[in-house]
């Protein structure tokens, strides 16, 4: 009973002690916060890597060596086909992506990694649908290009695309062409101004203002494509020059783009910010791809720009582009002229909810092993394995500093309590001296080290709980005061600091913080319990 | 108390049977509460050991007033630290109630201070941090788990009244011992020395560090402790006059008992 009395009075007299544990709150508080950071992003990326790669993957070393899909579908079946919720095959190949800028007018080249889908099964695997920006493909995409309504529900600020855009800046074209072709005659005013604002910052879709800024550099169009001879004139494609094609009513093969691989994310003038988009949707592009020869040869075909493909992965982002897979199996020469038979570079599968990834991909790799097929058989998390890994050795490391900054901590509390005990001599032989026992003194130390523990981490859970709730009001503050952005969404694809409270993580916290004010308050409890009565008696 | 004290202090050491007929005739048929035979004790002061007892004996008897007294540093708070058990001695034995009491174990050690002995200091030695009544709670607190004091919280704090009452500072509960006077403090003192109930009270120069007036005061309540509650107690003092109204008074010099005289 004295134990609690007087742990707690001294605790109540004692502030020095209050401001020693200072250091346990924050490093609480910080611990929870920066867990919550880590595992939130590390969440995200979980979902969306998750989201973006099967679960299993099958992928041939070879770019043209997967033949039969149908035959190895079957099979997979047969091994694990209560697992199997849904199985698609596609071809993943290097590609170029050629394209002209309409901001700057120039032509874009760029690497990119082009993929062969089965647009009714591709979806099953992933969530490869709910990415696009058009919510007519995110129900079924079907490669055609779309009227208008791009980003709605989605992205409200995007602008006029489809059809829409099509129609118009092929009639525009189509009076380039019609303008006096010798350059040196070219007057900026001569040029019909571009129709279509080429930001997404006219809010209102269809509105056909453009900002000043850009203006200028659009003016600047038939002088850069002057050089090229025939200006805005879209791909002829070469295979096929006698087709005469209309581009304000048909549409090439349809290509999905990751939408980085035609927009980059900056600010404009009034520090906003916003995605500046080279291409959209309507637009057409060229890519050029290696054939299944010996040696490949460069195959290129024009593709029409159907939708953008946004999983807020940079890494995705910046690199996919979805075309059908038939398609690209006839472009590349993947199919067998005798059997007719067809040969796809990967065969993605996805598994009904709690099924053992790794048993099912140590199955398949019993069933078609290495030496003999030359499959690379992966789970998500074996792709990601280096990534997802970094991150947890990231969130482990900063773990352990901001522990080693409590430690710090128990220093200071290991000082204040030995200064405590030394003033305290007295109080310890007048306890003895009424008989208490020395276990009882050491506790009303150990008490007083748990009771600072548990109030310094109690109020660190506190402040860190509610730092993470309002992390992002907080980041806005930040951003106020210092003028600097805290979490700028141009690095982050993240429009909001991800957070995730895991209760155990903080009980966890709370504990190691308390453990290691007891740990801090033994010695000097024990110092306390061995005082000799009559020498503390006599203490001045 | 009020009559005349003759104090012999010429006399030698005497035996045990011709102390007891020196005693006031209602101690006469008292058993023997504590005794000290032959007990030593030397402090070690770097590589040179400085004997302070050199072999003391006393006897105390239920219901009996005993003074010791001696120069300042003879070894009286040492001596009565070792009664205490607050230490033990080099050589000899303390017997409680014909027990013997300087080599029990530590637990038993602080159940006879907790609940046999009690003790009051010449500096009060109360907690700071704590009120009077919580003082004088102390030895039952020690005493109690949390659940037990709990249960009996209530008859603990009415003692613990009743003892502040009976020492003159019923007004005075909840003032913590920086706010009470020297003779306040040495009177919760009190009061928490008797919280226990305990068959013997050890008192260490309770007056010397009060005035006239207020150590007058504490002498008072002590007699009536004696006189009214046949509280036995040992109490070492310098002043001879306080001395003077002891049943017995044992002076200690050069590290031995030097004379005893008695109350006629
Ligand atoms: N811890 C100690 N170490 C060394 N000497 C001590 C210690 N405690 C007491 N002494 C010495 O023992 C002697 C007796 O002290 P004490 O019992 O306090 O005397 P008194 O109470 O009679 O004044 C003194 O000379 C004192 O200096
Ligand atoms: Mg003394």
């Amino acid at each position: 009973m004295y134990k609690l009395l007087l742990s707690w009075r001294y605790l109540k007299s004692r502030y020095i002690a209050l401001a020693s544990i200072v250091s346990v709150t924050l490093g609480v508080a910080t611990l929870i916060v920066v867990n919550s950071v880590m595992a939130g992003f590390s969440d995200e990326m979980h979902k969306r890597l998750h989201g973006i790669l099967s679960d299993i993957v099958i992928r041939s070393h070879d770019l043209n060596g997967l033949p039969d899909p149908e035959w190895h579908m079957d099979e997979i079946r047969q091994l694990a086909g209560d697992d199997i919720e849904a199985m698609t095959a596609a071809i993943q190949i290097p590609a170029m992506i050629n394209f002209r800028d309409n901001i700057q007018g120039q032509w874009i080249t760029q690497p990119i990694t082009l993929i062969g889908i089965d647009h009714q099964t591709y979806s099953g695997v992933s969530d490869f649908s709910e990415y696009l920006l058009h919510p007519d493909n995110r129900e079924q995409l079907d490669f055609l290009l779309k009227e208008n309504d791009y980003g709605r529900g989605k992205k409200d600020r995007f602008p006029v695309s489809g059809w829409a855009r099509r129609r118009v800046s092929a009639e525009w074209e189509q009076k380039a062409v019609e303008a006096p072709s010798d350059s040196e005659g070219i007057d900026a005013a001569d040029v019909p101004a571009s129709p279509f604002p080429l930001v997404d910052d006219s809010g209102v879709e269809g509105q056909g203002a453009t900002i000043a800024g850009l203006d200028g550099q659009l003016s600047g169009v038939p002088d850069s494509t002057g050089d090229l001879g025939v200006p805005g004139v879209p791909f002829q494609s070469s295979n096929e020059p006698e087709i005469v094609f209309d581009p304000a009513s048909e549409q090439h093969t349809g290509i999905v783009l990751g939408i980085s691989i035609c927009s980059v994310r900056g600010r404009d003038a009034d520090g906003e910010v916003m995605d500046y988009y080279f291409a959209l949707p309507g637009d057409d592009v060229k890519v050029t791809f290696p054939n299944t020869g010996q040696p490949p040869k460069a195959v290129s075909d024009s593709f029409t720009i159907v939708d953008f493909y946004e999983s807020e992965m940079s890494e995705y982002d910046s690199s996919f582009a979805f075309v059908p897979l038939a398609k690209l199996q006839d472009l590349r020469g993947m199919v067998d002229v005798q059997s007719g038979v067809k040969s796809v570079s990967t065969i993605q599968l996805k598994l009904k909810e709690g099924a053992d990834l790794n048993v099912v991909r140590d199955k398949l790799q019993a069933r078609f092993p290495i030496q003999q097929f030359g499959y690379q058989i992966q789970t998500w998390r074996d792709m990601q394995g280096p990534l997802l890994a970094a991150v947890q050795l990231e969130t482990t490391i900063l773990n352990i500093l901001l522990f080693l900054i409590i430690a710090v901590a128990g220093f200071g509390i290991l000082a204040t309590f030995f200064m405590i005990v030394v003033e305290k001599t007295r109080d310890v032989g007048i306890l003895k001296s009424l008989g208490a026992p020395s276990s009882g003194v050491m506790s009303i130390f150990l008490g007083y080290g748990l009771s600072l523990g548990t109030v310094g981490s109690g109020v660190g859970l506190v402040l860190g709980l509610l730092f993470v709730k309002h992390i992002n009001t907080i980041a806005g503050w930040i951003e106020g005061v210092t003028g600097q952005e805290v979490f700028d969404p141009t690095v982050y694809y993240f429009n909001q600091i991800p957070v995730i409270v895991n209760p155990l993580t903080c009980v966890w916290v709370v504990i190691g913080a308390i453990a290691i004010a007891v740990i801090a308050s033994i010695l000097p409890a024990r110092k306390a319990a061995k005082l000799h009565p009559v020498e503390a008696l006599r203490y001045e | 108390m009020s009559s005349a004290y003759e104090l012999a202090i010429e006399h030698p050491a005497e035996s045990s049977m011709d102390q007891k007929n020196q005693l006031h005739p209602r101690l006469l048929k008292s058993p023997v509460v504590l005794k000290a035979t032959g007990v030593t004790k030397s402090y070690r002061k770097g590589k040179v050991e400085v004997p302070v007892l050199k072999g003391v004996d006393i006897e105390v008897l239920e219901g009996e007033f005993q003074a010791i007294v001696g120069a300042s540093g003879s070894g009286k708070s040492t001596f009565l630290h070792l009664l205490a058990t607050l230490d033990k001695p080099d050589d000899g034995e303390i017997y409680f109630e014909d027990n013997r009491i300087d080599n029990l174990p530590a637990a038993s050690r602080d159940i006879l201070r907790n609940r046999y002995i009690g003790m009051i200091f010449q500096f009060y030695h109360l907690l700071p941090e704590l009120t009077a009544l919580e003082n004088v709670l102390m030895p039952v607190m020690i005493h109690h788990g949390f659940m037990s004091y709990m249960l009996q919280r209530r008859k603990f704090r009415k003692r613990a009244k009743e003892l502040l009452d009976l020492v003159g500072l019923s007004h005075r509960l909840k003032h913590r011992p920086r706010e009470m006077s020297g003779g306040e403090m040495q009177r919760v003192a009190i009061a928490r020395s008797l919280m226990a109930n305990p068959r013997l009270l050890l008192a260490d120069e309770p007056t010397g560090n009060l005035d006239r007036a207020a150590g007058e005061e504490i002498m008072e309540i002590i007699h009536e402790l004696n006189s009214a509650y046949d509280v036995t107690i040992v109490m070492v003092t310098h002043d001879l006059s306080i001395a003077a109204q002891a049943d017995r008074t044992v002076r200690l010099a050069e590290g031995r008992v030097e004379s005893v005289s008695f109350q006629s």
